[in-house]
């Protein structure tokens, strides 16, 4: 892909536009929390804490992107063997991991007034939690080898098992949730939209968007980094012997 | 015609090189010393003629057919011995022969029985692994190279753990598969007899500057 | 296909002359449904109530223990290289290790649910739509466990990774076969979950083998 597959042409193309989406990122952010939290209107239903929806439901997202971009960057490295493929998948994960901290931290605050309780089993915010574990599960093996290749490769098999089974967890999830939600308990949900409250959404989530982008680009920057500095000390050991 | 053509292979494992641009080729009956220091990739080299480990770059060529094409045939026609035994502690002695042979292809109770005898372990058929002693299990282990045939060998410090007696009956047995037309591909650092064997010296295809790297 | 019940007979043999984990992994299974009666109080409705979900989990803790040991073994002594030259797909060595962990965990699992359905008042009908699901679900779990216990090889701290990376993939199965045993009980049709489950055991074939088979291949580089 435009030769990204390339560690000096990605650093290249990182230092060229990762102060880009940086600015676009607090640009974004910046009005979108704006307009979220003051120049838009409360919902008739749920009052002020609707406003915790334009840092959740982009979280949310960021969370499900995050990961089918490591699961495409696993596949694209288990295949083609590009070097960067293997740091964006593994520079994925802890960020995908965050947004789906951040998604099942704002859900509970949300919850609480809403439903009377930090933590209710709603079909989204379960669905959430699992995919949490994969990426915890994902992190831990990346982490659990000594030989940082063995780690990568193992861990892009699971990320490619995982994103194969990602619908089918979401599916049965939703299949549990409505079996055990009687339905007269009608789950509050997010509203339906309305566009004064769509726009703070939207900045919110492409604002998200360019901040996953520039994280990602400096992760992975610092991971090629990382591995260069390591085979010039292996090659120092083995120079000497 | 050559029968086993390594071309311009390049390893690299952790991030380094272990070694660039190694070409040799086999014929048939012949057989090749791997000689070098720790660390130069006589391991690496076999596990790459064997299939397990996939070259950075270059490639292997059995009888005019790039061996990348069918793993299958490859791991048909080679039999591999690395540095641990696959000696199963319940298994006895001729179960785990009768077992590889018949995953590799071939089983014949004349075959095992020859392979017992080749090694001197017929009096331990009927022993469990656990049992045995460092070199009987190296024994076990290579007697597989009888109990089925296969063209090419592939062992990795093969005397290691072994007495006398029984690298004279290695060396036998290597000598009785390459009249046969078989190939023997051998790393050490003991000394084993194979008579006429081409030398691959592995810091010969060191990678150059290293430290550059 | 020779090769397959070569592997199996080995693995079977190994199991057997092991003194083997199946007992432990039984014991283990039992005992901690057991438990479950000194936690939540002996009252037989509730336990009738919990009983599926409660086997269920149990099951799919027990399923687990064993599977650290499915490829370490031979991930040690050397046995998986030889495996993975064998002149045969891997994919049809992996059924054999496959096939083997579950009749030496998920059939004996099956044999000791009788035993925990009268202890936790289960009646004829719902312990055998319980079995049922055992039959369908329990080779799924070996499959899914198969792609697990061959990614920690050579990792450090291996089996307790293994429950980190599996128990989430084994989720599904553990919805649908409670919700079928749930179903059955409420005398309301339980047929279609069954058909998911075995849904899921279809997909976790080739999900399992190939991903298996790939781990092992770079777990002997």
């Amino acid at each position: 892909m435009f030769g990204l597959q390339n560690p000096t042409k990605f650093l290249k193309f990182a230092k060229l536009v990762g102060p880009w989406f940086a600015l676009a990122t607090v640009l974004l952010i910046g009005s979108g929390l704006w307009i979220g939290l003051f120049a838009s209107p409360a919902d008739y239903q749920q009052g002020e804490t609707v406003r915790i929806m334009y840092v959740h439901v982009p979280s949310a997202w960021m969370g499900m992107f995050a990961y089918t971009v490591m699961a495409v960057a696993s596949a694209i490295a288990l295949v083609w063997k590009h070097p960067v493929a293997d740091h964006v998948a593994k520079g994925s994960a802890p960020l995908g991991a965050g947004f789906t901290l951040i998604c099942l931290v704002t859900g509970a605050l949300w919850g609480k007034p809403m439903w009377g309780a930090w933590w209710v089993w709603d079909a989204r915010l379960t669905s959430m939690l699992i995919l949490f574990f994969l990426y915890l599960g994902y992190m831990a093996l990346s982490g659990a080898f000594d030989n940082a290749e063995r780690g990568a490769k193992a861990s892009a098999i699971l990320a490619v098992v995982g994103w194969v089974n990602v619908p089918i967890i979401k599916f049965s999830v939703d299949w549990w949730n409505t079996l055990h939600q009687p339905a007269s308990v009608t789950k509050a949900g997010m509203p339906s939209i309305d566009p004064a409250m769509l726009i703070p959404l939207l900045l919110m989530g492409v604002g998200f968007t360019t901040f996953y982008a520039t994280l990602l680009l400096w992760r992975v920057r610092s991971e090629i980094l990382q591995t260069r500095i390591r085979n010039i000390r292996l090659a120092q050991i083995h120079g000497e012997g | 015609m050559s029968e086993f053509i390594a071309e311009n292979l390049t390893c690299v494992r952790g991030g380094r090189a272990v070694f660039a641009r190694l070409s040799f080729q086999l014929d048939f009956g012949q057989a090749l010393f791997l000689l070098g220091p720790n660390g130069s990739g006589k391991s690496s080299l076999l596990r790459l003629l064997a299939g397990l480990l996939r070259p950075t770059a270059g490639r292997l060529v059995w009888d005019g057919q790039d061996i990348a094409e069918d793993m299958e045939s490859h791991g048909a026609r080679l039999h591999y011995v690395g540095h641990h035994d696959a000696v199963k502690p319940v298994l006895t002695v001729a179960e785990t022969l009768h077992f590889w042979a018949r995953l590799h292809g071939h089983d014949s109770e004349s075959r095992v029985g020859q392979a017992l005898d080749a090694f001197n372990i017929a009096r331990l058929a009927e022993v469990p692994g656990r049992l045995l002693s460092a070199g009987q299990k190296r024994r076990v282990n290579l007697a597989r190279l009888i109990a089925a045939p296969a063209p090419l060998w592939l062992l990795d410090e093969p005397s290691v753990a072994l007495d006398k007696a029984s690298v004279k009956a290695l060396e036998a047995a290597m000598a009785a598969h390459r009249a046969q037309g078989g190939m023997v591909i051998v790393s050490t650092h003991a000394d084993i007899d194979l008579p006429d064997a081409a030398i691959l010296h592995l810091d010969d295809f060191a990678p150059p500057n290293q430290e550059a790297a | 296909m020779n090769r397959y019940w070569e592997l199996l007979k080995r693995e079977l043999r190994l199991a057997l002359r092991q003194g083997s984990d199946s007992m432990m992994v039984v014991g283990f299974f039992v005992l901690a449904v057991i438990l479950f009666p000194f936690g939540i109080g002996p009252e037989p409705s509730i336990l009738a109530r919990v009983a599926p979900g409660l086997v269920w989990v149990n099951a799919l803790l027990a399923a687990m223990l064993s599977l650290d040991r499915l490829y370490q073994a031979d991930y040690e002594d050397g046995s998986l290289e030889l495996l993975i030259l064998t002149p045969a797909p891997l994919e049809l060595l992996v059924a054999a290790k496959v096939t083997a962990h579950w009749l030496t965990t998920g059939l004996p699992l099956m044999a000791a649910a009788p035993l925990l359905a009268i202890f936790l008042n289960l009646n004829a009908y719902d312990l055998g739509v319980l079995l049922l699901t055992l039959a369908v679900g329990t080779p799924a779990l070996s499959l899914i466990g198969s792609v697990g216990a061959a990614l920690v090889l050579g990792a450090r701290r291996g089996g307790v990774l293994i429950s980190l990376l599996v128990l989430p993939l084994f989720i599904p199965v553990l919805i649908f076969a409670v919700g079928c045993v749930d179903a059955a009980q409420h005398a309301f049709p339980w047929t279609g979950q069954l058909a998911i489950l075995g849904a899921i055991l279809l997909g976790a074939v080739p999900l399992g083998l190939y991903a298996s088979a790939a781990a092992l291949r770079q777990a002997a580089e």
